[in-house]
């Protein structure tokens, strides 16, 4: 169906307030449902046995005992999940960390699962699997793997990217090379340069609430799935997909979200709990414990980046280069990659160069982390832009804004930007109060750029006008940061009727058409777009019954203020219809009234933000505490500023965490040592000042209201900025995130490295 | 025609050219077109690919009009999180 998107200018009465959520009520007394809260008649409890070696050879698995034991109703291991990718190497990947195959890749991953009729019966069970290993040399870190006698994860696997094909089995799984001019002549040019290598460790999503998911299978074959997913229609396409099923044989409905940020965009348990459900005829629950969420479900990349930066004395860069090497777990994947379009994205740059390099390790599959692989780059680049606008003696601000791209820049990944918002951002951190209030001792100030892409994608909605003139909104799109009160806003918007009289539900897959997933900061954008498509088809309806009604041509009615209106001298006698006079008489002029909507929302628009972070360093211990911080970014239209804040906010406070104090740790066995919240460190409330932000508006052009996504791009700049911050506080330029009090007192020379 | 410039993933799929004029008004026929003279990257297309359009991205909007003076590059259809 065809909508068009162009934005229109216009006044806005509901788009742009603030009410309360409509799942704000039920979230903060328990109410709330996620995944885990879900419970059917005779469900089972499911456990999984996961791999204690880093990367062994699996020789032999004897579940015999385990079935024995009463109250074992199923037993699986990779024979019961066959092989159905057909040379699709993602699909089998997925297949293969669902339940290894023939090696096991990391410390955790699944060898076996067991369905029981409790919790310590399968734990038992578990006790009874005997699996042979034969363990093989193991590599976790990112730069140990690339070398020449690293263990080889894959011997199936040759460099791509890279001519003439190397002959011998790599962990470098890709080369990727972006970037347009002549670098080695632009340095040539430069009056100073700077370079450097960075460090970034690996990190979790951190969401509170674990994988959680309840299987059903049928006798005549058909399932349900109730699971806590980003984009429950993708899960039951990679579930249908992996268990052999019809799409339609599969029906899925997602919980509330507990976090996701782009783990629950990846299918990790959900096949297994099936397949037990399969084989056991009876429904399975299964949840992840907090330990096997991080030893098994993805974090992001440990990064190790080079760059190098060079410009005149006047402070324009004349060329750039980033070498970046990502690792993604034992499976191919597209990380570094990212980084490397992302690297100097936000910038106007004559000769650029990056390169990146996808690197296989023995740890979890990678999996996307907001804004994916672009605050590792942000952090290189943003860094050594720091040092060298302090080379040349210019203010880092004016430093940026004297190389910001804008429109007609050729991007340092190939397209010509259009209109877009680096420079805006960048103004306003200028002439914002926080770059001009005064600092202590031991404090610093840092600011930092940030580009992410968005992205829109397939959506599907429908618009229900009930009897008594409410309206219920169907939408496909999990909601994560609010998006029913901002849907219910956008159809309130197009109707003209108040937003508590609609109500916004997220439909499960069989009563609504397929939805991409909220990924890419696209579920307001998207659905946003679908729900005015949809109001309007219905409001089309209603103007066509009021014509019904005053037995006048269609074309003589129009719709304001929630009212079919008479147009013209003829009709001036005729009051306006209320959407509730109209509704109420729908089932006597022609039946229920809808306005359904499915369309491909393309053109997010690229986004870009900057950040400001003050901070204090006690150099007696090496602990840095957050003073002040400031987000800005463009929304292009904020629907309901509250959401849009809490983006902001939630993306800088993960930033925090991730700069300072979280990482991944793995002893010299390859496993892991810290897979808890005790000792994986995310920040708490007491961590953090409030964090500021301004919502700068410069509407995309195509959206109809100007609305941009904004969920990601907010994780990008803060690694870079409070990197930049702790480095002036501490007088030492700090290289490796996060820059946890151990590797801050080692750059003071207090004390080696931890 | 149209001007598209490929990532360099792509390019040794299209014997080598980082960019090809195509006869095509729309993103449908550019990848139809594409493919016929490059079978190659006919798999690509299919879940691998996104069009840059004169800066924005077009990852599933196969119906999207070109004209002679958009800027076209084919990118990695990116991930989100």
């Amino acid at each position: 169906m065809s909508f068009d998107a162009t934005y229109q200018d216009q006044k806005f009465s509901a788009v742009g307030s603030r009410p309360v959520r409509p799942d704000g009520v039920d979230k903060v007394t328990g109410r709330a449902r996620y995944g885990a809260d879900f419970n059917m008649p005779g469900q089972l409890v499911a456990r999984v046995l996961r791999s204690p070696h880093a990367h062994a050879r699996i020789v032999r698995i004897d579940t015999s005992r385990a079935e024995d034991l009463q109250g074992v109703k199923a037993v699986i291991t990779a024979a019961d999940l066959p092989d159905l990718s057909e040379g699709d190497q993602s699909l089998y990947d997925t297949l293969d960390n669902c339940l290894a195959r023939t090696k096991v890749f990391y410390d955790g991953h699944a060898v076996a699962a067991v369905a029981a009729i409790d919790a310590k019966t399968a734990r038992t069970a578990l006790k009874r699997i005997e699996v042979e290993y034969e363990v093989l040399p193991h590599v976790v870190d990112v730069d140990e793997a690339i070398k020449a006698d690293a263990p080889v994860l894959h011997e199936t696997i040759f460099t791509e990217g890279i001519e003439p094909k190397p002959e011998t089995p790599s962990n470098v799984a890709n080369r990727s090379e972006f970037g347009h001019g002549d670098v080695d002549a632009g340095f040539a040019e430069a009056d100073s340069i700077v370079e450097r290598s960075y460090l970034t460790e690996q990190t979790h999503q951190g969401y509170i609430e674990p994988h959680a998911c309840v299987a059903s299978f049928n006798a005549d074959d058909t399932a349900e799935l109730w699971v806590c997913t980003q984009g429950h229609f993708v899960y039951r396409q990679k579930c249908a997909n992996l268990l052999g099923l019809d799409v339609s044989k599969l029906r899925v409905t997602s919980s509330e979200i507990g976090g996701g940020f782009g783990g629950k965009t990846h299918v990790w348990t959900e096949p297994v709990a099936l397949a037990l459900s399969r084989k056991a005829g009876r429904p399975v629950k299964l949840v992840m414990s907090r330990e096997e969420v991080f030893r098994a479900s993805g974090p992001t990349s440990a990064t190790s980046i080079d760059v190098k930066i060079g410009a005149r004395g006047d402070g324009t860069i004349t060329a750039a280069t980033a070498t970046l090497r990502y690792s993604c777990g034992p499976y191919a994947d597209i990380w570094a990659e990212l980084g490397a379009m992302t690297s100097f994205a936000c910038y106007d740059l004559e000769n650029v160069k990056t390169v990146g390099y996808e690197v296989l390790v023995n740890r979890p599959k990678t999996a996307a982390y907001r804004a994916p692989s672009a605050p590792m780059a942000a952090f290189a680049v943003e860094s050594s832009m720091d040092e060298l606008a302090h080379k040349i003696g210019m203010d880092p601000v004016a430093f940026r804004i004297k190389n910001a791209a804008s429109e007609g820049t050729r991007s340092s990944y190939g397209p010509v930007y259009g209109p877009i918002g680096i420079g805006p951002t960048l103004e306003a951190a200028q002439s914002h109060p926080h770059m001009h209030s005064p600092l202590e001792t031991n404090q610093g100030r840092g600011m930092a750029c940030g580009f992410w892409f968005n992205f829109g994608g397939q959506t599907c909605t429908d618009l229900n006008v009930n009897e008594d003139g409410t309206v219920t909104l169907a939408v496909g799109t999990v909601d994560v940061g609010g998006s029913r009160a901002s849907l219910s806003l956008v159809a309130a918007e197009e109707l003209g009727i108040p937003y508590e009289n609609v109500k916004t539900v997220v439909a499960d897959t069989a009563t609504l058409g397929y939805n991409d997933m909220t990924d890419g900061s696209r579920g307001t954008f998207s659905s946003s777009m679908a729900t005015i498509s949809a109001a309007r088809n219905a409001i089309t309806v209603m103007c066509e019954r009021a014509a019904l009604t005053w037995d006048i041509p269609v074309e003589d009615v129009v719709w304001e203020d929630g009212h079919a209106k008479a147009v013209g001298v003829k009709h001036g006698n005729l009051a306006p219809l209320s959407i509730q006079e109209i509704a109420a008489v729908s089932g006597k002029n022609g039946g229920p009234i809808a306005g359904h909507s499915e369309l491909v929302a393309d053109g997010a628009g690229v986004s870009f933000a900057t950040h400001i972070c003050d901070v204090e360093v006690d150099p007696e211990t090496g602990a840095t505490k957050i003073l002040r911080y400031t987000v800005i970014q463009d929304a292009g239209k904020a629907v309901h500023p509250d959401y849009v804040e809490g983006q902001y906010q939630g993306g800088a406070a993960q930033g925090i965490g991730w700069a300072l104090n979280e990482e991944y740790v793995y002893g010299a066995d390859g496993r892991l040592q810290n897979p808890g919240f005790l000792d994986y460190r995310i920040p708490v409330c007491s961590d953090l000042p409030m964090i500021d932000t301004q919502i700068l508006e410069i509407p995309n052009p195509n959206h109809p209201y100007g609305v941009r996504g904004v969920g990601e791009t907010s994780i990008v700049p803060p690694l870079a900025a409070i990197a930049n911050a702790v480095s002036k506080a501490v007088g030492v330029r700090m290289s490796h995130i996060p820059m946890s009090p151990p590797r801050i007192l080692a750059a003071l020379g207090g004390e080696t490295e931890g | 025609m149209v001007a598209v410039t490929l990532w360099g993933g792509l390019v040794p799929f299209a014997d080598n050219q980082k960019t090809i004029d195509v006869e095509a008004s729309d993103i449908r026929e550019l990848f139809q077109k594409l493919s016929e003279q490059y079978p190659g990257l006919r798999r690509h297309f299919k879940s691998d690919v996104a069009v840059v359009i004169d800066g924005v991205v077009y990852r599933d909007n196969w119906s999207k009009e070109l004209t002679e003076d958009n800027e076209v590059f084919l990118i990695r259809r990116i991930a989100g999180g």
